[in-house]
């Protein structure tokens, strides 16, 4: 993997002066991604904050070739163009030595939920692609609505902390598990805050053929109620309270990574999950006495899901 | 090698198929759905055996299937696919995109009633509520049309001063699961006519990066729209053009519409699809009894071929429009408005009376035919209209 300063000399491929907000952890994580590699990229980006941002006409940010087609379907349009490609070259139309990379990206909402079906469709298919779900953990491109990927407790405009509701019910999906239960050669947990960890990543992804998967944690200071300065932090406290732990499955064989890896070892601290409810003001309510079981529920659960992971990392 | 028969006995899923064989796209994405299946499956065996270069992509459903379309043919290539019904429904958003990111993808539909409650049988109300979407409509008499229009479809959808997909319509189970005999065409033959495909600015080409689909908001949109609305009035002169060709090439002509007894008609009936068949045998008896009517089979539904219609039907006493969906809560179905609206602007035209028949497969024969000539007799007579909207082969 080149070195930082090898990074800091190629070529930005998502151009400066698209109008994602200030502290927004999606376009770090892309501009991160599209430097891990200097293979040929075509993108393809899900309806949300990242697409409506970087393509506002007669503007686009995008250096490469880019498509936005709908919400809920990145993932089969970015198997139309892998395919086609495939197909052209079959015919002579492309070198056959030409090395084009596909990659997709989607919001938690367009792939935990309205785009789950068409990402397994093309997991399962078997295209050579890499997809990137930018998680900012609600509908934050039309106003901070919960989706799937929203944790337990969060205030959101549809799941509304009020007189008898405690914010949002129920816990988080586990995408990354379900996109591993595809068998696809790679698929790995990351975050900007940790960039080395992720432009790694996302070089193994997009140098693996077949169909590679990316959960990228990316804050949303202004959905998550917390200062713009504050991303990194937020990023980084979710993976210190193991409530995003950073692991790749590769063929199938679970890796934790970094400072993850070193929590399971005991060498480093792992910091109670208050700590990140804390900087957030969409957790707010649950510091009260009426909500404090919310917060033990949510502590419970996560330890659950890191013992579950620790256990399949040792297999 | 045996010498490739010139007509085979084929029903309409099998025709187009052989069509979309000797047009051998790049790619093919495709989710079964009855009465499409036949078509799938037996392109599905054209791909299994070698017979065609196309790459397939059977999606995990229509929406997905439309979309990957989309990608696919903006990235480079010649694209086809096909549905029917609560497919057609399902890729719907996808239809818009795929029309105003102008991607010249050819899509048969067999159609099917749209659900609920659910029927497989043939009515059009699937394609009647994709008929502003920005694709062009051709409908399909018979096996012969289903292959011959997949053929047109092609040089149609990607010429030059279209750029616009196009969906060839068949009466699902009546023309595709009906065996008939289908003339075909010489490999190269239909490979010449089709030609190559020209990409415009395609996501494949690495040098020279192009962003599709961003956000166009009030300052472009409407500019941007108005452009896919010129393509669209272009559209009647390149369907002209390209059936021209084929007619001269294969020796089977096609126009916009394709009248019978109009030359002489007093009452005239205006239809698309199979019921067409029926319609025409109807009048040829009733003709031969010394009848003076006539009827008009739409071939073209997108774009409308208003002047063409209006000027067939200019010296008729009264016209009954055939619609096999209904408008529900309109005045009157889709064909009916269209027909009706085009002989507004004229000074005197003919009566014009509405029967929607068919719904969820209800079988429509020569008598039905023959009770609405003889209502348009009447209205003939009379000059009166009794009823403008009425519903034909339903129980009361």
């Amino acid at each position: 993997m080149p070195s930082l300063k090898t990074l800091s000399t190629r070529k930005e491929r998502l151009s400066p002066g698209h109008r994602l907000c200030a502290g927004c952890g999606a376009s770090v994580a892309v501009r991160q991604i599209l430097l891990s590699t200097e293979l040929p990229i075509v993108a393809c980006c899900a309806t949300g904050c990242l697409e409506v941002a970087t393509t506002i006409y007669p503007f686009s940010a995008w250096e490469i070739p880019f498509i936005h087609n709908a919400f809920e379907n990145s993932a089969a349009t970015i198997s139309g163009i892998e395919t086609m490609y495939r197909a052209l070259k079959k015919r002579g139309k492309i070198p056959a030595d030409r090395k084009i990379r596909f990659l997709a990206f989607g919001g938690d909402g367009g792939t935990y939920d309205i785009g789950l079906q068409a990402l397994s469709g093309a997991l399962e298919r078997g295209h050579s692609f890499t997809y990137v779900c930018y998680d900012n953990e609600a509908y934050m491109n039309t106003g901070i609505q919960r989706s799937s990927a929203t944790p337990v407790g969060a205030h959101t405009t549809t799941s509304p902390c009020g007189e008898v509701e405690p914010g949002k019910r129920g816990y988080k999906k586990n995408l990354t598990q379900i996109v591993v239960a595809h068998d696809i050669p790679y698929a790995a947990q990351s975050t900007p805050a940790y960039y080395m960890d992720l432009i790694n990543k996302a070089n193994k992804a997009l140098e693996t053929e077949g169909p590679t998967f990316l959960n990228v944690l990316a804050p949303c200071p202004r959905g998550w109620r917390a200062d713009t300065t504050q991303w990194v932090e937020l990023g980084k406290t979710a993976v210190e309270t193991c409530l995003w732990p950073l692991y790749e499955v590769i063929e199938g064989k679970y890796v934790l990574n970094g400072v993850t890896q070193r929590i399971a070892e005991g060498k480093a601290e792992k910091r109670p999950l208050e700590e990140w409810l804390r900087m957030q003001g969409r957790f707010r309510h649950l510091f009260t006495e009426k909500n404090k079981p919310v917060i033990q529920s949510a502590q419970v659960k996560l330890d659950k899901d890191w013992e579950k992971l620790k256990a399949m990392a040792s297999l | 090698m045996m010498e490739m028969p010139k007509i085979l006995p084929l029903n309409g899923d099998d025709a187009a198929a052989f069509a979309m064989k000797q047009i051998d796209p790049d790619l093919v994405a495709a989710y079964p759905i009855t009465p499409q299946t036949e078509l799938m499956q037996s392109f599905s065996q054209f791909v299994a055996d070698g017979e065609v270069q196309t790459e397939l992509i059977v999606a995990e459903s229509e929406h997905s299937a439309l979309s990957a379309c989309v990608g696919a043919c903006a990235a480079g290539g010649r694209v086809m696919t096909a549905t029917s019904s609560q497919g057609l429904a399902y890729m719907w958003e996808i239809l818009y995109i795929a029309a105003g990111y102008r991607l010249p993808i050819v899509m048969n539909v067999i159609n099917r009633t749209l659900s609920g409650p659910i029927n497989i049988h043939c009515d059009h109300s699937d394609t009647m509520g994709a008929r502003d979407s920005g694709w062009l409509q051709l409908y399909g008499e018979n096996p012969q049309e289903a292959y011959d229009n997949t053929i047109q479809a092609v040089r149609i959808a990607e010429h030059k001063d279209l750029r616009l997909p196009v969906m060839c319509c068949m009466d699902g189970f009546i023309t595709s699961h009906a065996v008939e005999r289908v003339d075909l065409l010489d490999d190269n033959v239909v490979k010449d006519f089709v030609g190559e495909f020209v990409p415009t600015h395609p996501l494949l080409d690495i040098e020279h990066p192009v962003t599709y689909g961003p956000l166009d908001l009030y300052d472009y949109f409407f500019e941007h729209k108005m452009q896919e609305i010129d393509a669209m009035s272009r559209a009647e002169r390149v369907v002209r053009e390209v059936s021209n060709k084929y007619g001269k090439m294969a020796g089977r002509s096609y126009g916009l519409m394709e009248p019978y007894g109009m030359e002489d008609a007093e009452t005239a009936i205006v239809v698309l699809s199979s019921t067409a068949g029926t319609t025409r045998a109807t009048a040829k008896e009733m003709r031969q009894a010394g009848r003076k009517v006539g009827m008009i089979k739409v071939r073209c539904f997108r774009p409308f071929p208003k002047d063409e219609l209006a000027g067939l039907l200019a010296d008729v006493k009264a016209v009954a429009v055939l619609d096999r969906s209904d408008g529900l809560g309109a005045y009157g179905a889709p064909v009916f408005n269209e027909v009706r609206n085009a002989l507004y602007d004229r000074d005197q035209g003919p009566e014009v009376v509405n029967y929607v028949y068919g719904l969820g497969g209800r079988d429509i024969g020569q008598p039905d035919i023959a009770g609405v000539y003889a209502d348009l007799a009447d209205i003939a007579a009379t000059g009166k209209v009794k009823q403008r909207v009425r519903y034909l082969g339903v129980r009361e």
